[in-house]
């Protein structure tokens, strides 16, 4: 008796939950959707939070064909750590790109590097190459038609190699734990 | 004391701001003009915004968050169009500095 009773509630909450997803596909989205909102209108009343909401829930519903696949955060604390860690290396990389600028441009090694990319994950790969373009001297160039390669300029490139090591040690490692474990 | 934090940030803004511009006018070739305004633009607007955050803040005596969506939708779209730039220009070929290493 006790058993059957579990099994339909495990069956009820089974059948809820897809449509719990068909109405709010993208939670995530529309919590970031949510706080968009509220901060451009600069407030808190009540009646933008209620309008705010309404468009967080309806937006991501109307365009959820656009977003195929899922986003998902696994690893929120590896998130926080690399966003502080960018935000460190943009201050220092605007320190260092000022003064290479400043330095006569005929002492400046420009060059291009090649990266074997280890991440898969198509939000990951974005967000290396955006993060590849803040920070110090590099801005990615091109992603391979297979997004195995990632082809980046340097302002000034001493060494290749540790270039390399330091943009798959710093960022490629983090950004691989948060997207891969979806 | 506030306004020496926003004399100072907004100092350091303009600063970086200009070293970007110089940069844009001053390298030799497109690919190493990129990085003048794609750095410039974060530490210097971002400067600037944190100033304008802390000026409305106290002058308002609410907390104003607007500098920090421009901030998020500055680091989203500046390395997005940086790249394309840098795409487009690999595509045809723009001339680049004779001392480029690995020439793709």
């Amino acid at each position: 008796m006790k058993r059957g009773t579990r099994q339909t509630v495990e069956k009820a909450n089974a059948s809820t939950l897809p449509r719990w997803k068909k109405w709010l596909p993208h939670p995530l989205l529309s919590l970031v959707l949510w706080g968009v909102w509220l901060l451009l209108n600069n407030t808190l009343a009540p009646g933008h939070l209620v309008l705010g909401a309404i468009l967080a829930w309806l937006i991501p519903l109307l365009t959820s064909s656009f977003w195929p696949e899922k986003v998902c955060l696994r690893r929120p604390g590896v998130l926080l750590r690399f966003i502080g860690v960018v935000l460190w290396d943009i201050l220092v990389a605007n320190v260092v790109v000022a003064r290479l600028i400043l330095l006569p441009s005929k002492r400046l090694q420009p060059g291009f590097v090649t990266i074997e990319l280890d991440i898969r994950h198509p939000l990951g790969i974005s967000l290396l190459a955006n993060t590849i373009s803040l920070t110090p001297g590099t801005v990615s160039c091109d992603l391979s038609a297979d997004r195995r390669q990632l082809l980046v300029h340097g302002l000034h490139i001493t060494d290749a190699h540790q270039t390399i090591d330091e943009i798959k040690q710093r960022y490629e490692r983090p950004l691989q734990e948060i997207f891969e474990s979806c | 004391m506030l306004e020496i934090i926003l004399a100072v940030l907004v100092l350091v803004g303009a600063v970086f701001t200009l070293i970007g511009s110089i940069g844009l006018y001053k390298l030799p070739d497109f690919y190493m003009r990129l990085h003048g305004p794609t750095k410039a633009t974060t530490l210097g607007v971002g400067a600037i915004l944190v100033a304008s955050a802390l000026y409305f803040s106290f002058k308002e005596e609410t907390v104003s968050l607007h500098e920090v969506l421009v901030t998020l939708f500055l680091f989203i779209t500046a390395p997005v169009s940086a790249h394309l730039m840098a795409k487009a220009s690999l595509h045809i070929r723009t001339r680049m500095e004779s001392h480029t290493q690995n020439k793709p």
